[in-house]
C-alpha cells in the first residue's frame, strides 16, 4: 500500500456531509468514497454505516452485491477486457490471457505495485469495435494480442 | 373489508393484508418456507404462488406479497401451480439434498427427487433470519451478502458480529435448521453457515445456573429501561 492515502475518516466526513447524511444516498456515498481511495476501505464503510444511522450489515450487503464496489485496494488503472459474445468470437479469451501473462494477474486481481487492476465485463456495446480493452474509461478497438503490451506499457 | 374468491369459496379480508394471509384466516393451505407473520413478507422462497385472474388472464403470483382486492378470484391449487412448485421444491431439494425439513416438504408436495445438480446446503437464503434479527430484535447483526450464486447469509466481513446479542432468533425462526445453537456449561454458541459466535452466559445468583446471554440481558435492561439487577435470577428462581 505504498504512495496511498490512508483512509483518514475527514474524506469520508466530507462525501457524507455532501449527501446530508441521507440514508437513502447510501449508494452514491459508496460510489464517492470509492472514487476516493480507488476501493472501499472497512473503515469508511463502518464510518459510512454510523454517519447514515444505516445498520453496518445493510452497508456491507450493498458493497458487495454491486460489481462496482471493491473491498479489496485495487491498481492505478483499471483494466476492462470484454468478454462479450462479438468480441469472444474475435479473439477476446487471447487478449485476456495475453494481459495475464503480460501481468501476472488473473481477471479481478490487482499487479502487486498497485499499478493494474484487470477485470472482465460481458458487454461493452461496442461490438464492431470487438475485441474490445477499457482502460481507466478509454476504449482500445479492434485489439490484437501483439498490441497488448503497447497499450499498457502507455501508461504509467 | 373486501370480498374475494379463494379456490370457490368467498373471502372477507381487511384491506392492505395479503392473500396468504386471507387464505391462513379461512383456513386454507398454502405451503411457505420464507413467510413469518412477525416480519415483512419477502418473496423469497415462492412456494405461496398462487394463480390470480385479472382481465381475464391468469398469472402466478407470491401470496406473501400479493395484496386481495375486492372481486379478485384465487387458485391456491391448480394444475399450473403444482408443477410450478414442484420445480421450485426440486431447486431447493438440489440445493439441500440432506436436509429434513425440506425433504419432508418435498414429499409433501410429491417431490421424490430432484434432476438437478446437487449441492449440500442447508441454507436456502430466505433471509428470515435476517428480517427477525432487524425487525423483532432491532439488532441487524446479520444480513444476505455477495451476490448470485455468491450470496451467503453472514456477518459483516464474516466476522464476528459486535451488536449481535447471542439471543438465537435467527437459530429459532430458521425454516431449515440451518443456523445452529447450543449452550454447553457458559457458553453459548451460535453456528451460522458461514461463521460462528460465542457468548457468555450469566449465572443465576439463587440455582446457580447459567441461563441467559449476557449480552442479550444488558440490551433488554437497556432497551426496557429495567434495573441493573432485573436480570440476576433466572426466571425459576424470581418471586
Amino acid at each position: 500500500m505504498k504512495a496511498r492515502d490512508k483512509p483518514t475518516g475527514q474524506k469520508v466526513k466530507s462525501i457524507l456531509d455532501r449527501y446530508q447524511r441521507d440514508s437513502g444516498m447510501l449508494v452514491s456515498v459508496l460510489q464517492d468514497v470509492q472514487a476516493e481511495y480507488n476501493y472501499l476501505p472497512k473503515k469508511s464503510l463502518a464510518q459510512v454505516s454510523q454517519g447514515l444511522d444505516v445498520p453496518l450489515t445493510q452497508v456491507y450487503s450493498v458493497a458487495t452485491f454491486f460489481k462496482a464496489f471493491s473491498l479489496k485496494p485495487r491498481g492505478r488503472h483499471i483494466i476492462n477486457v470484454c468478454l462479450g459474445t462479438a468480441c469472444h468470437v474475435r479473439g477476446a479469451v487471447g487478449i485476456r490471457e495475453e494481459i495475464e501473462r503480460e501481468l501476472d494477474i488473473k481477471p479481478g486481481e490487482t499487479t502487486k505495485d498497485f499499478k493494474y487492476t484487470m477485470e472482465t465485463v460481458n458487454c461493452v456495446g461496442a461490438c464492431a469495435l470487438g475485441p474490445i480493452v477499457i482502460i481507466d474509461g478509454k476504449y482500445s478497438g479492434q485489439m490484437k494480442t501483439d498490441k497488448v503490451k503497447p497499450l499498457l506499457e502507455s501508461y504509467d | 373489508m373486501v370480498t374475494l374468491t379463494i379456490d370457490g369459496r368467498e373471502v372477507q379480508a381487511e384491506e392492505g393484508t395479503t392473500i396468504l394471509e386471507a387464505a391462513r384466516e379461512s383456513n386454507i393451505y398454502i405451503p411457505t418456507l420464507c413467510y413469518h407473520e412477525e416480519v415483512t413478507p419477502y418473496g423469497a422462497c415462492r412456494l405461496c404462488l398462487v394463480e390470480v385472474a385479472r382481465n381475464g388472464r391468469e398469472k402466478l403470483v407470491a401470496s406473501c406479497l400479493y395484496e386481495v382486492a375486492e372481486g379478485l378470484r384465487v387458485k391456491t391449487n391448480s394444475e399450473r401451480i403444482a408443477s410450478n412448485r414442484k420445480m421450485i421444491m426440486e431447486l431447493l431439494l438440489a440445493r439441500c439434498p440432506n436436509n429434513k425439513a425440506i425433504q419432508d416438504l418435498a414429499r409433501q408436495l410429491g417431490v421424490e427427487k430432484t434432476s438437478f445438480k446437487l449441492e449440500d446446503k442447508q441454507c436456502i437464503l430466505c433471509a428470515l433470519c435476517v428480517r427477525v434479527c432487524q425487525e423483532v430484535v432491532g439488532v441487524s447483526a446479520i444480513s444476505l451478502v455477495n451476490r448470485g450464486v455468491d450470496r451467503q447469509m453472514a456477518t459483516p466481513f464474516y466476522e464476528p458480529s459486535d451488536v449481535c446479542i447471542g439471543c438465537g432468533a435467527c437459530a429459532y425462526v430458521c425454516p431449515t435448521g440451518a443456523i445452529g445453537f447450543e449452550d454447553v456449561g457458559d457458553t453459548r454458541y451460535i453456528h451460522w453457515p458461514n461463521n460462528k459466535m460465542e457468548f457468555k452466559l450469566r449465572k443465576c445468583k439463587t440455582c446457580g445456573n447459567y441461563w441467559a446471554p449476557e449480552k442479550q440481558l444488558d440490551y433488554i435492561i437497556k432497551k426496557a429501561n429495567l434495573s441493573p439487577d432485573a436480570f440476576d435470577n433466572c426466571p425459576d428462581c424470581r418471586d
